[in-house]
């Protein structure tokens, strides 16, 4: 009888374990954004439609040691004329606290589709990039940004 | 807290040139993720949107989210025409407007 109470209680302590663990992951995921998060911000954006590849240049470190300021400049290949520009730009983070980055609209008055801006990365983590054309055709790229030190405080 | 924007932009112009503009401003863009000493969340606080028009025509737009960096810095581009002003704008969450005008001359 001892004995069966002692398997109780260290199963239970193994089931308080698993909970307690698991917790820790939903806390983490919460804190985070993760590539779900991102791909139903970008679902909300575009829908189900289909992203090709190539036409952005995303320009982003390889490694930031200060994760509070990484530079990040985007280029999308267009002649940016009234027939043919790049409409908007969205910028993601896989593993920031929220996923969104920056939008930005270009109108052919740019002459040049190009942004460069300064972002907070909390961790290392993919950088997602897309661009809409005034076609309505849409490109993806993906880079990875290695953070030292993560910016986005407590 | 905001100050004034620096902006820069070259005065003259080629017709058909494509110049960079390139704006600073001070702001601590408080993300509303940091929590102050006593474990509170610090509010949410930043410039969310910028906007640059050319003769009261918009050119160029952006949507800045808490990841933005404090003192938000922007570059951008534009295909220089004609002569006119430039009306940057930026949009602080508690609804205020900052706004810096600069003079071009193109020919």
């Amino acid at each position: 009888m001892h004995v069966v109470s002692s398997e109780y209680s260290r199963r239970d302590a193994l089931r308080l374990a698993g909970f307690a663990s698991l917790a820790v992951i939903v806390a983490a995921g919460r804190a985070d954004a993760t590539p779900d998060e991102v791909a139903s911000a970008i679902a909300k954006l575009y829908g189900e439609k289909k992203f090709g590849s190539g036409k952005i240049k995303l320009d982003v470190p390889e490694i930031a040691e200060n994760g509070l300021v990484v530079p990040i400049n985007v280029e999308v290949e267009s002649p940016m004329t009234d027939a043919d520009y790049v409409k908007a730009v969205h910028v993601f983070a896989e593993g920031n606290p929220l996923p969104n980055v920056v939008s930005y609209k270009f109108t052919p008055a740019c002459g040049k589709a190009f942004a460069a801006t300064r972002m907070r990365l909390a961790q290392t983590q993919d950088i997602i990039c897309i661009a809409e054309m005034s076609n309505g055709s849409l490109y993806m790229t993906k880079s990875q940004v290695k953070v030292t030190i993560g910016g986005c405080g407590g | 807290m905001a100050s004034q924007p620096r902006v820069r932009i070259p005065a003259q112009a080629k017709p058909g040139e494509i110049i960079e503009i390139k704006t600073l401003i001070s702001h601590d863009m408080e993300s509303g993720q940091r929590k102050d000493a006593s474990g509170k969340t610090i509010p949410r606080k930043i410039i969310n949107t910028f906007t640059a028009k050319f003769n009261d025509k918009v050119i160029f737009e952006a949507t800045w989210h808490p990841a933005i960096s404090a003192n938000p810095y922007q570059s951008f581009f534009y295909k220089a025409t004609e002569s006119g002003e430039f009306t940057l704008v930026w949009k602080d969450d508690d609804g205020s407007e900052y706004v810096a005008k600069n003079k071009m001359t193109v020919g």
